[in-house]
Formats: structure tokens, sequence, C-alpha cells
């Protein structure tokens, strides 16, 4: 009987606790899928007798916006991939040279307000004549992806066994090669973590775009804010947007929830 | 004495040249062969983030507007920060907002965690739900919260009136704007915290919990005296994490308020942006950012120090 009542109130705990999360990414669906009546209405309709399509058709219809998703495909893309192709072998060759003091200036980059680079590399952007172009975000948005993956590559190659590089040395192999053929298949696991991360926060960034992007090189999440600002009344368009924005990176949480949590919290508690 | 210091440095040179070839025949692991793994990514690093902190630290001595020649000023910048009334404003507005979205996070976040120590059917799912809002794209989600704010025909009055309480403007009016900002900052950031101090929970072993059922304690018991003190590392880490990120919070802000109404909910950050993009004064803009990284800097060093004292006064309670 006690043990029951636990249960009970455990199970009572947990949908307390999980149902703010839940339930708010069901109202915005069901904010995407209504028409404006159904979305003005008061007291607030949860689940609409009829479902209107259109919300998500204006959007993927409307000016642009495919536009927007491939900036947003090629700025996250450009700057994940140039961050991995860096970011693996520093972090390779920081976790062999026990060099982990000089990741200090990733941690002290972390805490660095995002703005405080916007400045600058304005200013630089500005200078060598980028601006409208991709450019300027796919460069700054290694602010973001390259110490991701440093920092998470470190925890990884620290934790690889040295004994079978060691023996590859010895059998004459070049560094570059050990690397290559020995550390980073092992590291594939690790690679794919940082890849992740650094996808999500690529997409997911916004202050940099508002500053550095122009009406044709927006990203998904700077256009998404623009669209509040033009046509604030109907709010099933909106939802559908930012439904649509932010779906990828829902779909990836739930999937890569498990190499999430080891990348977040291997960063957190070291 | 000269020939003495030669001598010295000779000797020092060849015992240090035989060091370095005993340890190359010895140890084929020299370090320094390394390098070339990591210099393209020092050079990035030094183009991206060194080049601005250093950029930052020159500008915010010039008097500068985009457009025009900077003129050298020496530390007029970060005299004017006193007086100027906004940014005195927006530093008490960072505070508040920050004390809010770290304390609340990291309570709800541990009784999350506490709940997600125990085993249950699709717990890996749930996790992965929980963790939603954190890895959600923050615009996206401050446009829903916009809405749901809405005083009329929002969900949330909605919702406060199934439970008979009044309305509420929420992000509409000054005295409610920033904690309804807090609200969203919480809900978004509890399952980072949770992931946090899971780790720790799950690092406890169970002879503690086994013993202390054996002798009838209750469950806040169990948790006042064997979990709290083991998960409370993992709660600094989870406070310090959360303190950084939320003194820089900028996309929730300024896509539900813009600082408003009026500047009642302008933060440091919100502030510097409108400095710097808007009136493109970025001289003082940079003055601004090197202010704001010595307060973020003090924070993390004043939390550094209120853990250090109470390992001191647990070490002194149980002497």
């Amino acid at each position: 009987m006690r043990d029951f009542l636990n249960k009970l109130g455990l199970t009572f705990a947990f949908i307390v606790i999980v149902s703010p999360a839940v339930l708010f990414f069901l109202w915005m669906l069901s904010l995407s899928l209504k028409f404006e009546i159904d979305n003005a209405s008061y007291p607030p309709v949860f689940i609409p007798e009829r479902i209107n399509w259109g919300n998500y058709a204006a959007v993927i219809e409307s000016k642009r916006f495919m536009t927007y998703f491939f900036n947003t495909l090629i700025v996250t893309g450009s700057a994940t991939l140039f961050a991995l192709v860096i970011g693996v072998p520093a972090g390779y060759g920081i976790a062999r040279m026990r060099a982990r003091k000089s990741a200090i200036v990733i941690l002290i980059a972390r805490i660095t307000p995002g703005l405080s680079y916007l400045i600058p590399l304005f200013l630089l952007f500005q200078w060598l004549g980028l601006l409208g172009t991709l450019w300027p975000q796919i460069i700054i948005h290694l602010v973001v992806t390259v110490p991701i993956v440093i920092w998470i590559m470190i925890g990884y190659f620290e934790t690889t066994p040295m004994e079978l590089e060691e023996s590859a040395i010895i059998d004459g192999a070049t560094r570059w090669q050990v690397f290559r053929h020995v550390a980073l298949p092992i590291a594939r696991s690790g690679i794919a973590v940082a890849f992740i991360l650094s996808v999500i926060f690529s997409w997911n960034n916004f202050v940099f775009g508002i500053v550095l992007a122009g009406r044709e090189t927006r990203t998904l999440p700077v256009a998404v804010y623009n669209m509040i600002s033009f046509d604030q009344l109907s709010w099933g368009p909106l939802a559908a947007a930012a439904l649509i924005v932010t779906l990828p990176v829902l779909l990836l949480t739930m999937f890569a929830q498990r190499q999430i949590v080891a990348g977040l919290t291997a960063g957190a508690v070291k | 004495m000269s020939e003495l210091t030669a001598g010295k440095a000779v000797a020092k040179t060849t015992a240090t040249v035989a060091a370095e070839t005993a340890t190359a025949k010895k140890n084929e692991w020299r370090p320094i062969s390394y390098w070339p793994f990591v210099i393209p990514a020092m050079i990035v690093v030094m183009a991206v983030i060194i080049f601005p902190w250093v950029y930052t630290i020159w500008m915010s001595l010039h008097e500068w507007k985009v457009g025009q020649a900077p003129t050298f000023v020496g530390f007029a910048n970060y005299l004017r920060l006193p007086s100027d009334a906004r940014f005195v404003e927006s530093v008490g507005h960072t505070l508040v907002y920050t004390a809010l979205s770290v304390a609340l996070p990291l309570i709800l976040g541990t009784l999350a965690a506490v709940i997600f120590n125990n085993k249950f059917p699709l717990r890996g799912f749930f996790r992965g739900l929980f963790i939603l809002p954190m890895m959600a794209t923050p615009v996206a989600i401050a446009l829903v919260w916009t809405m749901m704010f809405h005083p009329q025909l929002g969900v949330l009055n909605y919702l406060l009136s199934l439970f008979g309480l009044p309305p509420s403007l929420w992000v509409f009016h000054p005295a409610t704007a920033i904690p309804s900002l807090v609200l969203v900052e919480t809900w978004q950031w509890t399952p980072l915290v949770m992931l946090i101090v899971l780790g720790g929970l799950s690092a406890i072993p169970t002879e503690p919990y086994e013993s202390a059922q054996i002798d009838g304690a209750t469950p806040w018991q169990t948790f006042r005296y064997i979990s709290l003190p083991m998960i409370m590392p993992f709660l600094f880490i989870a406070a310090m994490i959360r303190m950084i990120d939320a003194v820089k919070s900028f996309d929730i802000i300024f896509a539900i308020t813009q600082g408003g109404p009026g500047s009642a909910s302008e933060t440091i950050n919100l502030y510097l942006y409108s400095v710097a993009f808007v009136y493109y004064d970025v001289g003082y803009a940079s003055a601004i950012v090197v202010v704001f990284f010595a307060l973020i800097v003090a924070l993390a060093g004043a939390l550094l120090h209120l853990r250090q004292r109470t390992h001191w006064n647990e070490a002194g309670g149980s002497a």
C-alpha cells in the first residue's frame, strides 16, 4: 500500500515537472494548425475541429522562405564542417600535449557575451566589403562552433587509450597516420557529439544574424523574428514558421538525446 | 666573474641538450611534434576570438562612431558609465534577472533530477522531451511565449482564470516584465540543471540509501542528509553555468520585449546592442563590453568564494 502511494506520488510529481515542456510544444502545434477564428477565441481552443494546413503552405510558399532555409543550411553546414576540420585535430593535439591549460581560451570564450565579438568583426567585415554576402555569418559562427568542437574532442581524446597509438608509432607510422587511422576511428562517437551540438547551436543562433544579415542573407531565426514585426496579427502562420524553424532541432534532440546529454554534461562536469 | 657565468651557461646548455637527446631517444612521445595539429585552430581562434578581444580594448579607449574617424580619449568612455542612468539601471535589471534565473532553475532542476533518478518506463524518451526547451531555437519559442503572454487572447491568462487568479499583463507591464521573462528562462534552462544534477545523483552509491531506509529515514531526510551533500559540487557547477548564461541572456529578451516596456527589462546586453547597433557608438559600446565582461568574472569569483566558505563551514560543523 505504501509502495503504491509512493508510486502514485512519483507519477504525479513526474507529470507536474514534465508537462510544461510537453504542453508548450503541443500548444505551439495547436496554434500552427488553427484558423484565425480559433486562435482568437476565448476560452482558447486546444484541439480545433477544422485543421488549417494553409498556415504551413503560406510559410513555405512565402517569398524567400527557401532562400532563408538554404542560407541557414549553408551557414550552419560550413561553420560546422570547418570547425570539425580544424577542431578535431586541435583537440587531439591539445590532449596529447597534455596542454589542457591552453583550453582556458575556450573557457573565456564561453564566458564572453556574443555581442562583444560582433562589434569588432562587424567593423572588420565592413572594411573588407563582405557585408551582403553569407561570409560574415559563416565566419562569425566559428566563434560558436570551434570552441564546442575543440572542448568536446579534448575530453574524448584524453580518455581514448594510448597503447594502440604507441605501438603504431613503434611500427614506424607518422603522427598524421596515427591520428588518421588509429585515433580518429576510435573517436567517432565523440565527433558525432561535437557535430550534433555544433549544428544545433549554430542553427539556433540569432544575435549574429540580426546584425550581419541583409534582406537576402537572413537565416531562418532572423527571418522568423522579422515576421513578428510585420504581421503580428495572424498567429497561425507565425506559429507554423516558428515550428518549421525549430523542428529540425527538436527531431535531432529526440533522436540523438543520448549524445546530446553526453556532450552537454561532459563539458559541464569536467 | 664573467668567465664563471659563461662557463655556467655552457654547462647548462650542454646539460639541456643532453637531457633533450636523452628524452628524444627514450621517449618518442615528444609533445612538441603535435603542434601541426593545433596550429590551424590557433590561427582561427586568434582571428575570430582573440583579435576581437584586443580590438575591443583598443576601441574602448577611443571616441568612435561608425563612419567617423576614431579619436583617442583615454578612459573617457569608462568615466561616462557611472553617470549614464540607462546603463546603471540596466546593471540593476541584469542582477535581478540573473539572481532569479539562477535560483529558480536550480531548485526546479534539482527536483526534476530527483524524479528522473527513479527507474520508470520510457525514461530516455521522457528525458529527451524534457530537454527540448533548452535545445529548441530561442527565437522560435520566444515568439510562441509572446502569444501566450497576450493579455486578452493569451493562454496563460486563461490558465490563471482556471485557478481563480486575476489576469496579468505579463511582459506588457513594467513591474511584471522581468519576472515574466524569468519564467521563460526558467522553463528553458531547468533541463540543463536537471542533467548536471542527475549526473551527480547517479554517481552516489546505493549503500547510504539502504542504511537510511533501515533506519526509517523520511524521503526528505534522505535527500537532505545523503543526496544534497553529495550533489553540492554539481549544484555549484550548475549555478556557475546558469549564472554565466543568464547574465548574457539576449535572444529571449530581445525577441519578446526588446528591453521594454520603456526600458523596464533592458539588461546590459540589450543596452549594449542599442549603443553598438542602433546608435553606432562603437567606442562607448566597447567600454560597456569590457565592464560587462569584468562583471561576469566578478560574479563568477563571488560564486567561487561562496563555495569555499560553505566548504569551510561544513568542515567546521562536522568537527
